[in-house]
């Protein structure tokens, strides 16, 4: 009745300014909604009993791209237990878009060979997959991105997100979700907030259903569609395992040692400077060496940035750090402080370092220190592929706080194991040279051309400055020339700039 | 005068150690044939050695290579390797008397003349590890014009001393530490404060440190790279220190100028030993 009269004056609207959109007339309070019907369908209709029926739920089809982040870094259980279960349903040709990809992910190699998986997209690989994949497991090359880069790639569209699959420490039963509460504690989401933002389909996991509403909520309900409580998401005892591990090895000490020394002469060592640290025992370490310069000057940080240590949350609960922004918590101790600090500010990817997001927290970052794999006479950089040619590193936010920085101070050991780290060229190209000011080994510290001034500071302060020649022809001298590597054609790995580009491609090595 | 703070000791087949040891920049860096190379791997340490020693990385560093007692099998093998290799300094262990010293020189001049390195040019220290040892520092410290430092070893003293190392102001180290030490400036040599066995137990570190430095010691023998940096610190006079010895420096070099035989400074007359130990004051200050 009423509802056929509004079909009439639509019809009539329609006639009246065709410029109009397409109306529909009242069809019943719950017409959208009809979950609120029912009290159970009301407040529990995105729980799911169990995983298998979240993904039946998802709507996932072969051919799809699911998604994953690694907050929980080598104690991840979400990607092989989804995959897992995935293989077991039969799905095959997937695109697996995970924020990055560690040891404990070897499992995924039989799920290549089985083409449950036939592309991948990550910042980066590590152990027997990385090895699998190097040597030609793959029909399509990896992509590997930056954690910046990735937000672009969804930004323009060229990567999808059909299912997204978040492991959080807790939410409750309508997606209100963290990382810094409940017993399983990884910290930031900052690359699962993107996931959530842009996949198709979000499905929760969690060992911790909590009351609602669960705060704060880091991925907010509205984003979410379903939830899954599993027994086991994460280990959080293995968050700190592997690149972010505490080091007490003398000669990473040493080095961050020299990269302390470099700050604080840099002419970037002033009140209110603000700092990143990415992941690699040395960066890690150099934050414990800048307390007592900061103390000596009554030097305070303004903020720290990226990947957070308890070293940096540390000095921020010791009031030299006045905030902590961070897209991911590499300890318990920094998980600590964000769950108790109101200046410890959880970020996304997105706000962290994407190139073309309206503001990334990186374009602020005064001084940065990065690892490497290799540098080369160029200053050019490669934290992706070892000395064997086989990939075993990761993007991160290499290229992403280089490119911003003021300072971007890469520290690594002249020598690894028999072989040099400064090359003539290095294997696989990540951050350009332009990108990079000083070099800190533990046989000395050499600053790129393009930074006379800083070279300048150092030599005053008289560090141990020489040419990047100087130091290739030092590692040399302990080492021998390396044989080069030997490559079939076959590119195996795709290298994107954090702009989309293709800065380098990665080829399966000869065996 | 050569600095001689921190010795570090490099077992002689770790080849990884070999290759960076240098980086920690110790004064003096010692290659272990001795205690720290089972036997089974005496002969590829000493390769290694021989040619570590002639490496340009080791060039701006004193190298010293601690060799087995000359009684053992491995002793002339290890003295050879030293000497033709260039070493610095030969470091005997576990030395009882002078007969010993003079005995290794024997060896050293016969092994430099075969080689052809001029005669003298290899130095040489002495580990003082018993009560005989302690006993006859002296004539140890004078027995050679080639000694440049006798060092006290502590673990094997104390077993023959039969007592245990404690923590506080160490009483049970005190006579060994005073003998070897007023032997070595008897003898104008350096002298080397035992090694620290617990690595990662800095606070303990420095307490000993502390007493060395108090008692006069030039430096300790290291086991561990994280050690140099924390006794070279510790060793660094204090700005007021500096401060003071420029201007004890400068008083000395105006009065040289002007052709004075005595230096004053504020009004007070300064004695040459303490121009000399404002000297030693900006040496460190200089390394640190």
């Amino acid at each position: 009745m009423k509802n056929d009269v509004m079909t009439t004056a639509i019809e009539r609207l329609a006639t009246q300014d065709s410029s109009l959109p397409k109306l529909q007339p009242f069809a019943g309070a719950n017409a959208e909604t009809p979950y609120l019907a029912a009290a159970g369908t009301k407040l529990h209709r995105k729980l799911c009993g169990s995983l298998e029926e979240a993904i039946r739920r998802s709507g996932l089809k072969d051919g799809m791209t699911i998604s994953f982040h690694h907050a929980f870094r080598e104690g991840d259980k979400v990607v092989n237990k989804v995959v897992n279960t995935l293989a077991r349903l039969g799905f095959k040709n997937l695109t697996l878009a995970s924020s990055s990809l560690l040891n404990c992910h070897d499992p995924l190699v039989e799920h290549i060979k089985s083409d449950v998986i036939t592309q991948i997209y990550t910042s980066g690989m590590r152990g027997r997959l990385a090895e699998a994949v190097s040597n030609g497991l793959m029909k399509k090359p990896v992509q590997i991105h930056s954690h910046g880069g990735r937000v672009h790639l969804l930004q323009t569209g060229e990567l999808k997100i059909d299912v997204a699959f978040l492991g959080v420490s807790c939410c409750d039963e309508f997606g209100n979700a963290n990382g810094s509460r409940g017993k399983l504690n990884c910290g930031s989401l900052g690359y699962a907030k993107v996931d959530a933002e842009y996949a198709r389909q979000v499905v929760l996991l969690t060992e911790e259903l909590v009351g609602f509403p669960n705060y704060p909520a880091s991925i907010s309900q509205d984003r979410v569609d379903l939830v899954v409580k599993l027994d086991q998401v994460g280990d959080p005892s293995l968050i700190s395992v592997g690149a972010a591990r505490v080091t007490n090895n003398p000669r990473e000490l040493l080095i961050a040692r020299h990269a302390a020394d470099v700050i604080e002469h840099s002419g970037y060592f002033n009140d209110g400077f603000s700092i990143q640290t990415g992941s690699g025992a040395a960066a890690t370490a150099a934050t414990r060496f800048l307390e007592q310069r900061m103390n000596c000057k009554g030097i305070k940080a303004s903020f720290a940035l990226g990947g957070i240590t308890g070293g940096i949350a540390d000095l921020h609960s010791r009031g030299l750090i006045k905030a902590i922004v961070d897209v991911q918590s590499f300890d318990n101790d920094a998980a600590a402080s964000l769950r108790t600090s109101s200046a410890h500010i959880e970020i996304s990817a997105n706000e962290y370092a994407n190139p073309t997001s309206k503001a990334a927290y990186v374009d602020r970052v005064n001084v940065v220190i990065l690892s490497a794999l290799e540098v080369d006479l160029d200053f050019n950089v490669n934290v992706i592929t070892g000395s064997d040619g086989v990939m075993r590193g990761a993007s991160g936010g290499h290229c992403d706080v280089a490119a911003a920085a003021d300072l971007t101070i890469v520290v690594a050991p002249l020598v690894r194991s028999r072989i040099p780290t400064v090359v003539r060229h290095v294997t696989t190209l990540l951050t350009p040279g332009e990108s990079v000011g000083v070099l800190v080994t533990d046989h000395g510290i050499a600053v790129n051309p393009k930074r006379p001034e800083i070279e300048q500071r150092l030599r005053d302060a008289r560090l141990p400055v020489m040419t990047v020649e100087e130091l290739y022809r030092k590692a040399v001298a302990l080492t021998g020339e390396p044989e080069p590597l030997e490559f079939t054609d076959r590119i195996v790995g795709i290298v994107r700039y954090r702009d989309g580009s293709v800065i380098d491609v990665v080829r399966q090595v000869k065996n | 005068m050569k600095l001689r703070r921190s010795m570090l000791f490099v077992p002689g087949d770790n080849a990884a150690m070999l290759s960076t040891s240098f980086v920690y920049k110790p004064d003096s860096i010692m290659f272990d044939l001795e205690d720290a190379v089972s036997p089974r791997e005496k002969d590829s340490a000493r390769l290694l050695v021989f040619q570590a020693l002639q490496h340009a990385a080791y060039r701006d560093v004193e190298t010293v290579v601690r060799v087995n007692s000359l009684d053992s099998e491995f002793g002339l093998k290890d003295l050879e390797v030293a000497v033709r290799g260039g070493a610095d300094v030969v470091r005997l262990p576990k030395t009882e008397n002078a007969q010993a010293i003079g005995e290794l020189e024997a060896h050293v001049v016969r092994i430099e003349r075969a080689c052809g390195r001029p005669v003298g040019v290899t130095k040489i220290m002495a580990a003082i590890e018993s009560a005989s040892g302690v006993v006859n520092a002296v004539s140890i410290a004078i027995a050679s014009p080639r000694m440049i430092a006798i060092a006290l070893a502590g673990f094997d003293y104390l077993v023959d001393m039969r007592t245990k190392r404690s923590n506080g102001w160490q009483p049970e180290l005190f006579y060994a530490r005073a003998a070897v030490l007023h032997a070595a400036r008897a003898a104008r040599i350096d002298a080397f404060d035992v090694v620290y066995g617990n690595i990662s137990d800095d606070a303990g570190f420095l307490r000993e440190v502390k007493i060395a430095k108090r008692l006069g010691f030039n430096g300790k023998s290291l086991i561990h790279p994280k050690q140099v940096e924390l006794l070279h610190k510790a060793y660094a006079p204090t700005e007021e220190e500096v401060s003071h010895a420029r201007r004890v420096i400068a008083a000395a070099e105006d009065a040289h100028r002007k052709g004075l035989g005595v230096v004053s400074l504020d009004g007070k007359m300064i004695d040459p030993p303490v121009i000399e130990e404002a000297e030693m004051a900006l040496q460190l200050a200089e390394a640190s």
